[in-house]
């Protein structure tokens, strides 16, 4: 196994919160001793024993881990290359992997004696996955949503709902995931003493990064020992969709140190990324400061964050996890924009030819097979994250092929 | 004695003022800060309008919206900060906003800009102590003041570390929440001044949520300034490049209030 080691890529952040550059604290004033009081009760979290039991317990009872490791095998022969395996995040309880996230913060939120719950969402998985755990603990809770988002998503909204969680439309900027998490940080603001933000992807103001990384990170635990046991070695190669990039970082992390394995982060291009209508912020932005942390954004020469744009709501955000950044810088991990028409192309393919509808994040990982599944042999292989699944995109993907349901 | 200390020597509180530079236009802000101090403000802060403006309610987010919108740059900014300097050599003027307009051409670049155009302080949202690695010293090199924020929630344990490098004046954030909403309670506001001066000897200014000149008088009463912002913000709101007589009005009767709060006291 890989302990962490002086060279390992495996021991970010530093103690304030840095992975290189990136990461950090930029929180207002008011926000900050709540910050430094999370990071204290997460370190005794994780050296709590029980606190480990019982989110191990809830994985297995509630969320239904571990998910399974499946081989994908007409995909395998249609792209006549490498292997396909898929790791089945959409298999969980709600449909995603945002749930393990929620889990562990839930749990952390209810150490710190907080009695109201907030959260940003941008496809609504995040926003379902915090309604369905603040529904099983009994507390309230408050989802913040883009009002483009709320009209793209109404299955997730109608299911928040369900679920108890007090859904309130965004209606600033372009009325998606930015500008939730924008009016998410204003409430959190004003209710400092009793409000847990549970933020749901790998960014933000330390600690989140590394809290939801960790929290994660079953991901990539689960598939790196289904995968020795099933096959006897590593896969050669990771794929995954970076919008935030908690799904990638979960799956990501554990592998880090195994030098053989290669990771590929897939953003979301959106109509392409030399025009101004995508959310690829690796590959079409610049470092700055957004959220509480330093890292790639788009954003114009004097530092305007600029719209993103994806078809997949849960990747239209113009900045990418701290940790993301860091790897892209170092050259760990390579990442790569497939736009919005390769991914509609990759959705389809997955429902007919494996019978699983993927969600349309997800299916951004997947376009990036053909694009590399032949670089590698018959006996290498390729694991992708499915991260979620696409039914709450049907509508989108129809109205996107010109149907209506 | 640089413009800011001296703006609060004048043995009586002293009213800071707040706009967002470019709102409604870039070139109708040069004659609102004038109006602002022909009605008696003694310290002029510029917000540098941002995209995501997560600190502010929505007075201010509207006007940072405003201000994008009719094409703002942060160029814009610096020429109005010039401009408003050559007019009033003695009037402080403190750019206030958020992390990323502020480095997005680097630390060095900002600091110069802002020696340049004769800006004496800067206040920035989201750089807490922990991350003024970089903007703090540039603007210190450069005699510029960087200054902090104290909140509702910044216990004793934490205020060294906020006062550590804090120049010009303290800033204290009288509500924990967002600019323009509920007001603090008087006597929250006078124990959170007093603590703060316990360990500092910069003026304490307190903000948030203050509107009128009722409330300005009674915190004036303890905070060495006041800041007005969201109530002017809502003026050129309604009045857009015409807010230049209702904005002179406000802070007019604001200005009274402040200077005049302590003589009232004293004499009671």
């Amino acid at each position: 196994m890989n302990a962490t080691t002086p060279n390992s890529f495996r021991n970010q952040p530093d103690e304030r919160g840095h992975f290189g550059q990136f990461g950090g604290r930029y929180v207002a004033e008011t926000l900050m001793p709540l910050i430094l009081d999370l990071e204290a009760e997460y370190k005794r979290a994780k050296a709590d024993p029980a606190f480990q039991a019982e989110f191990d317990d809830l994985l297995e009872h509630y969320v239904g881990r571990p998910s399974p490791l499946y081989f994908a095998p007409r995909l395998t022969e249609e792209l006549g290359g490498a292997q396909i395996w898929f790791k089945r995040e959409e298999l969980n309880h709600t449909g995603a992997h945002k749930i393990n996230n929620c889990i562990g913060q839930i749990l952390l939120a209810i150490r710190m004696g907080k009695t109201r719950i907030i959260a940003e969402t941008g496809a609504g998985q995040h926003g379902v996955a915090t309604a369905t755990v603040c529904a099983r603990f009994g507390i309230p809770c408050v989802i913040y949503m883009g009002a483009l988002d709320v009209e793209r998503q109404k299955p997730n909204v109608f299911r928040m709902k369900l679920l108890g969680a007090q859904v309130v439309p965004v209606e600033s900027g372009a009325r998606t995931l930015k500008d939730a998490m924008n009016e998410a940080l204003r409430d959190w603001v004003a209710n400092v003493h009793d409000t847990f933000y549970i933020i749901g992807t790998a960014a933000g103001p330390h600690p989140y990064p590394e809290l939801v990384r960790d929290f994660q990170s079953v991901i990539g635990k689960e598939a790196r020992a289904q995968m020795l046991g099933r096959t006897g070695k590593l896969p050669d190669l990771l794929i995954a969709a970076v919008g935030g990039g908690s799904n990638a970082i979960g799956l990501f992390h554990p592998f880090l140190d195994d030098a053989s394995v290669q990771m590929l982060g897939v953003e979301a291009g959106g109509h392409g990324v030399d025009t101004d209508q995508h959310a690829a912020s690796l590959t079409g932005g610049v470092p700055g400061i957004l959220h509480g942390n330093k890292t790639y954004l788009l954003q114009d020469e004097d530092g305007q964050i600029t719209e993103a744009h994806s078809i997949s709501a849960g990747l239209d955000y113009p900045g990418i996890g701290p940790e993301h950044s860091w790897l892209h810088d170092i050259g760990r991990v390579k990442y790569l924009p497939i736009n919005d028409d390769e991914a509609m192309q990759a959705f389809q393919d997955c429902c007919r030819l494996e019978g699983i509808i993927p969600a349309l994040e997800s299916a951004h990982a997947l376009a990036a097979l053909p694009k590399v599944a032949k670089q590698y042999g018959k006996d290498q292989i390729i694991l992708v994250n499915v991260s979620g699944r696409g039914d709450k995109d049907i509508f989108t993907v129809a109205d996107k092929l010109g149907t209506t349901i | 004695m640089t413009r800011l200390s001296a703006a609060f020597a004048k043995g009586r509180p002293a009213l800071v003022t707040f706009i967002t530079g470019g709102d409604p236009t870039p070139s109708a802000t040069g004659a609102i800060l004038d109006a602002l101090v022909e009605g008696g403000a003694d310290v002029i802060e510029l917000g540098m309008p941002f995209t995501d403006p997560m600190a502010d309610g929505p007075a201010i987010q509207a006007a940072n919206l405003r201000s994008l919108g009719a094409g703002t740059k942060t160029a814009d900014i610096f020429a109005i900060a010039k401009g408003f300097r050559q007019r009033h050599p003695e009037i402080p003027l403190v750019l206030m906003g958020y992390a990323n307009p502020m480095v997005a051409r680097g630390a060095e670049w900002f600091a110069d800009a802002c020696a340049d155009a004769g800006v004496d302080g800067i206040i920035c949202v989201d750089i807490p102590a922990e991350e003024d690695g970089e903007l703090g010293p540039a603007l210190r090199a450069k005699g510029v003041s960087f200054i902090r924020l104290a909140t509702p929630t910044t216990d004793a344990a934490r205020l060294p570390a906020v006062l550590e490098g804090s120049s010009g004046f303290l800033y204290y954030v009288s509500v924990a929440g967002i600019t323009g909403k509920q007001q603090a309670q008087l006597a929250s506001i006078e124990q959170a001044v007093a603590h703060l001066k316990s360990g500092t000897d910069l003026p304490v200014v307190v903000g948030f949520g203050v509107r009128t000149p009722a409330q300005a008088a009674d915190i004036a009463q303890h905070g060495d300034g006041v800041v007005v912002g969201s109530a002017i913000v809502d003026l050129i709101a309604e009045h857009g490049a015409h807010a230049t007589g209702p904005v002179r009005e406000l802070v007019s009767s604001l200005a009274a209030a402040v200077h005049g709060a302590r003589a009232i006291s004293d004499l009671a």
